[in-house]
């Protein structure tokens, strides 16, 4: 861990914190309504504000979990740090490809 | 109150055992008492570090029951449970022999931290006036009684995690220094605290402010040192 | 880990950092596999739809409730690093970790209840 990684967690985390509690409230909703594939799918396609919402959350979430691997890798793991950080950046590269590909699954019409 | 301890004392480096010596129970005894009588009338071969005795000077400190403690300020009566006892050396300190271990890298991370003063007067130059009201100033006075006994750096999870991280110690003294209005020497300071190893690499399991004898608080120190790295990193004046 | 290594670690604020620690891992794994269950919608609604009848399992379920306690305990963990770091020290920490460990609970419980 250094300066610059700190401020990125804390940076994302402190973005995420918000919108953790929407998700939050949004699994709640979801599955109160018993909403099936379509039921979601009819609300999140051609939505910019989804879009916009579930986009920085994944991206958030990849650097922030991205970082937070790298610690107990290094930490936790006979790794070196060199090793642990690309691991994690790995780790967070796919992770992102994934969430920017599942926001437009739900996303683009 | 049991008539005789059972107590077990880690002898030999880092490859030894615990040996286990009956020792008579006493009045107002402490660990440091029970290591001083093994030593004295068991097997004079123990070796083990003291000075003052009476909880001033912090060279007394090992691993009691699983605890870092100073061992001359810990009473029996309070840590015995069932009549024994287990005294070990500090933990993260490489041994020496039995209860005594090799505090250098305990030292090294200390000048790795930077935490030496950085004069920027003379002896010509007037005396600096400080005002001991300053919200600086109280935090240094609230940081600044550490003794180096390592009671925080042998409690550490990260320290024993991460052989890089310089320790609660260490930067509770970078704190001190990076508050003091005399220092010169802080963008040195914060730049060595702000990389791997540094500041940032503390968890705030706070094991070391429950810990340390003088009551010092190094989870907090180790926090307003994020803040001051954070500002420093964003305006430029040290890198990563 | 062994008895002696656990004697002055195990209170309430050592508990918190480890299960910050745990519950971050376990979303961490988790993350990646909820995208791609997410990302089956580009094969159309029909598939992601398929995928979600299998969540009903009561085992996924459950699952699904570890999962909700694990992200609230993880941001209110994270919530409390944030205060300790960026705002003046308080004391009653220990009793701030102990009441976020049982919010998380209560969420999930919430969330159990809504789901069976």
């Amino acid at each position: 861990m250094n300066v610059r990684l700190y401020i990125w967690q804390r940076a994302t985390a402190a973005i995420m914190a918000p919108l953790v509690l929407v998700h939050i409230a949004v699994i709640f909703y979801a599955t109160r309504q018993g909403m099936s594939a379509t039921e979601v799918l009819a609300r999140t396609r051609g939505s910019v504000a989804w879009a916009a919402f579930y986009g920085l959350f994944a991206i958030s979430a990849s650097i922030h979990a991205s970082i937070g691997v790298r610690n107990i890798l290094d930490e936790w793991l006979p790794l070196n740090e060199r090793r642990a950080g690309v691991c994690a950046i790995a780790f967070g590269l796919a992770t992102a490809l994934l969430g920017i590909r599942a926001v437009a699954a739900v996303v683009l019409p | 109150m049991h008539s005789e301890l059972s107590v077990s004392l880690w002898r030999g480096g880092a490859d030894g055992r615990y040996e286990t010596y009956n020792v008579p129970q006493r009045e107002s005894q402490t660990v440091l008492d029970v290591v001083t009588f093994v030593q004295r009338h068991i097997d004079p071969t123990l070796s083990y570090r003291f000075a003052c005795r009476v909880g001033v000077c912090g060279s007394c400190a090992m691993t009691v029951n699983g605890k870092p403690r100073w061992t001359c300020r810990t009473h029996v009566t309070k840590v015995s449970h069932g009549g024994r006892l287990e005294i070990g050396p500090l933990e993260n300190l490489p041994v020496i022999k039995d209860l005594a271990t090799d505090m250098q890298p305990f030292f090294e991370k200390w000048q790795g931290a930077k935490g030496a003063f950085a004069p920027t007067k003379t002896r010509h130059d007037a005396i600096a006036q400080i005002r001991p009201d300053t919200p600086a100033r109280m935090a240094v006075d609230a940081a600044i009684e550490c003794i180096n006994c390592g009671i925080c750096y042998s409690a550490c999870d990260t320290v024993r995690w991460n052989d890089r991280y310089l320790g609660p110690a260490a930067l509770t003294r970078a704190w001190t220094l990076v508050n003091d209005a005399r220092d010169g020497g802080n963008t040195a300071r914060l730049q060595a605290i702000a990389g791997s190893g540094g500041c940032h690499a503390c968890h705030s399991h706070q094991s070391c402010q429950q810990l340390c004898p003088q009551a010092l608080n190094p989870t907090a120190a180790i926090a307003g040192l994020k803040r001051r790295t954070v500002a420093a990193y964003l305006n430029r004046e040290i890198g990563a | 880990m062994n008895a002696r290594y656990l004697k002055h670690r195990g209170d309430a604020l050592w508990l918190a950092a480890l299960v910050h620690r745990l519950s971050g891992l376990a979303l961490a794994i988790f993350l990646p596999l909820h995208f791609l269950a997410l990302g089956l919608a580009i094969q159309g609604e029909a598939r992601l739809q398929s995928f979600l009848r299998w969540t009903d399992q009561p085992l996924v379920k459950f699952a699904e409730v570890a999962l909700v306690f694990l992200f609230t305990v993880h941001l209110l963990g994270g919530l409390r690093i944030l205060v300790i770091e960026n705002l003046d020290w308080r004391d009653g920490q220990k009793r701030l970790a102990t009441l976020a460990a049982a919010v998380s609970a209560i969420v999930a419980f919430a969330f159990l209840v809504r789901v069976f």
